[in-house]
């Protein structure tokens, strides 16, 4: 204002005017709020849109490597476009437990489609906290020398404490034994429900059966061990009680019958 | 005038630095010190916000409104962050991932507000840049600082690289866990102000009472 005082006593145009004005007028307040709010925006949604291609590129990556790692066959020398061509991806359809191809795989958007009312369906049985379900989803197989099904991958996302985990569990050929489970996007607490990325507890994955002899579902995340047995337990996460039950929930709701029961029960029965 | 401005980027390291003495920022130092590459990241991010959002308050500082001021700040700095937040995603996603939130929450690091509200309003747009850079300096420094005893002795390494071969990887060592644990942070960084304070007596502050002898009334 100084500046400002000096120069003359009835300042010329309307910029003029306007800085020469008190700053703490209402009309300045009113336009300072409204044109810095305008170029904040400008600035940050600039960024936003120029840095997508690359930020999409990222996580396309980043899910890649994460398949790789849940199927146990990630090789960080190794070019992760490369050592992804090892798996044959599918379109399955829930409703039947088998492959469709009405979609291209490779250009298949599960996410897209779970909010398309003509791929979806909206839940009233919701456990996983996830509002719609897609009905075709991207699995991916990895198949041994012989052509046999060895591995097979499928995605399942439900809702934790603050965030849906996205995350994929891949099986064994005899879709019963788990081999990993892993989530490759959510926004739990740090520390807490974040350690579902913790190696160790990911580990506890490994070999666990979803369901008993009799073919009903026992997987469980909890803090205590169920009567079902040691083989269907996973320990709960110490301090993300929350984070764990919807562990638990998703896995449950993506494992039973409005998820892969049909596929699982099909892949049992050697039909895909 | 050069010789003030180096002053004014030297004197945060030590003499007037944001943790130690002024003791800010400590929440993002417990979080993101357990590895040395995360705390390396975070400390450039916040030098980044700090310098910039005090050279763009400082430079409007005659146009904010006092009624709105503390809000005109806050957007200044949250756009940047987001605009941090950005470039990690698109150019270095791992580390990202790592920060999560904590990137999200130097908009909330007192030592940003701090500057702006304490510098950047009351002086010109070079000075505060370099100030907020001085600053953002000297809250990396603690962070290097507490990082390099965190990830050495927590996991025998320093920026991944195995320096201490642990037992679990057929070595020698046997990793301090609870080093790794955000707690170990405040016990390392009051043991820095310790040391400072005792290789700086003037950094020690008057006590807040007064011990009165009889006599001297």
């Amino acid at each position: 204002m100084s500046d400002n005082e000096n120069k003359t006593n009835e300042p010329q145009g309307f910029i003029r005017r306007f800085l020469a004005a008190p700053p703490d007028s209402v009309q300045k307040t009113v336009f300072v709020a409204v044109a810095l709010c305008l170029v904040a925006s400008m600035i940050v949604s600039a960024a936003a849109v120029s840095l997508r291609p690359l930020q999409e590129v990222n996580a396309l990556k980043d899910k890649q490597v994460n398949i790789l790692q849940v199927a146990g066959i990630y090789d960080p020398e190794k070019d992760v476009l490369e050592s992804f061509a090892a798996f044959e991806p599918q379109v399955l359809e829930l409703s039947t437990g088998m492959f469709t191809d009405q979609f291209d795989p490779a250009t298949f958007d599960d996410r897209a489609a779970a909010d398309d009312p003509a791929t979806s369906v909206a839940l009233s049985d919701d456990p996983a906290g996830i509002g719609r379900q897609g009905q075709f989803v991207t699995v991916y197989l990895l198949r041994d020398e012989a052509g046999a099904i060895d591995k097979v991958i499928l995605p399942l996302h439900g809702y934790g404490l603050w965030s849906t985990l996205y995350g994929f569990i891949a099986l064994e050929e005899n879709g019963n034994d788990i081999f990993g489970l892993q989530f490759y996007e959510h926004a739990e607490t740090p520390g807490l429900g974040a350690e579902v990325d913790n190696p160790r507890w990911k580990a506890l994955w490994n070999g666990k059966k979803l369901a008993d002899d009799a073919g009903d579902l026992q997987i469980s995340v909890t803090k205590a061990v169920p009567a079902a047995g040691p083989e269907h337990h996973i320990d709960a996460l110490a301090g993300a009680t929350l984070t764990t039950v919807g562990v638990h929930n998703l896995v449950n709701f993506w494992m039973g019958e409005t998820g892969y029961k049909l596929f699982l029960d099909n892949l049992k029965a050697g039909k895909v | 005038m050069a010789h003030k401005r180096r002053e004014m980027l030297i004197d945060p390291l030590v003499d007037n630095n944001p943790i130690t003495l002024q003791v800010l920022g400590i929440c993002s130092a417990l979080a993101v010190t357990s590895s040395l590459q995360v705390a390396f990241v975070m400390s450039i991010a916040v030098t980044f916000v700090t310098a910039f959002s005090s050279m763009f308050i400082s430079m409007i500082r005659n146009q904010i409104p006092g009624s709105i001021r503390i809000i005109v700040q806050m957007v200044v700095i949250a756009s940047l962050v987001i605009l941090v937040d950005q470039m990690l995603k698109a150019f270095a996603f791992e580390i990202s991932k790592t920060l999560s939130v904590f990137v999200g929450l130097i908009i909330t690091n007192c030592i940003v507000m701090g500057r702006a509200e304490a510098f950047a309003m009351k002086n010109s747009p070079v000075d505060s840049f370099i100030d907020g850079v001085g600053n953002g300096l000297g809250y990396g420094l603690i962070l290097m600082l507490v990082g390099v005893i965190r990830e050495l002795f927590g996991s025998g390494s320093l920026f991944g690289i195995t320096i201490l071969e642990t037992v679990n990887n057929g070595g020698w060592y046997v990793p301090n866990g609870l080093l790794l644990l955000p707690p170990s942070a405040f016990f390392i960084i009051g043991l820095i102000i310790w040391a400072f304070r005792a290789w700086k007596t003037e950094q020690v502050e008057e006590r807040e009472y007064k011990i009165q002898t009889v006599e001297a009334h």
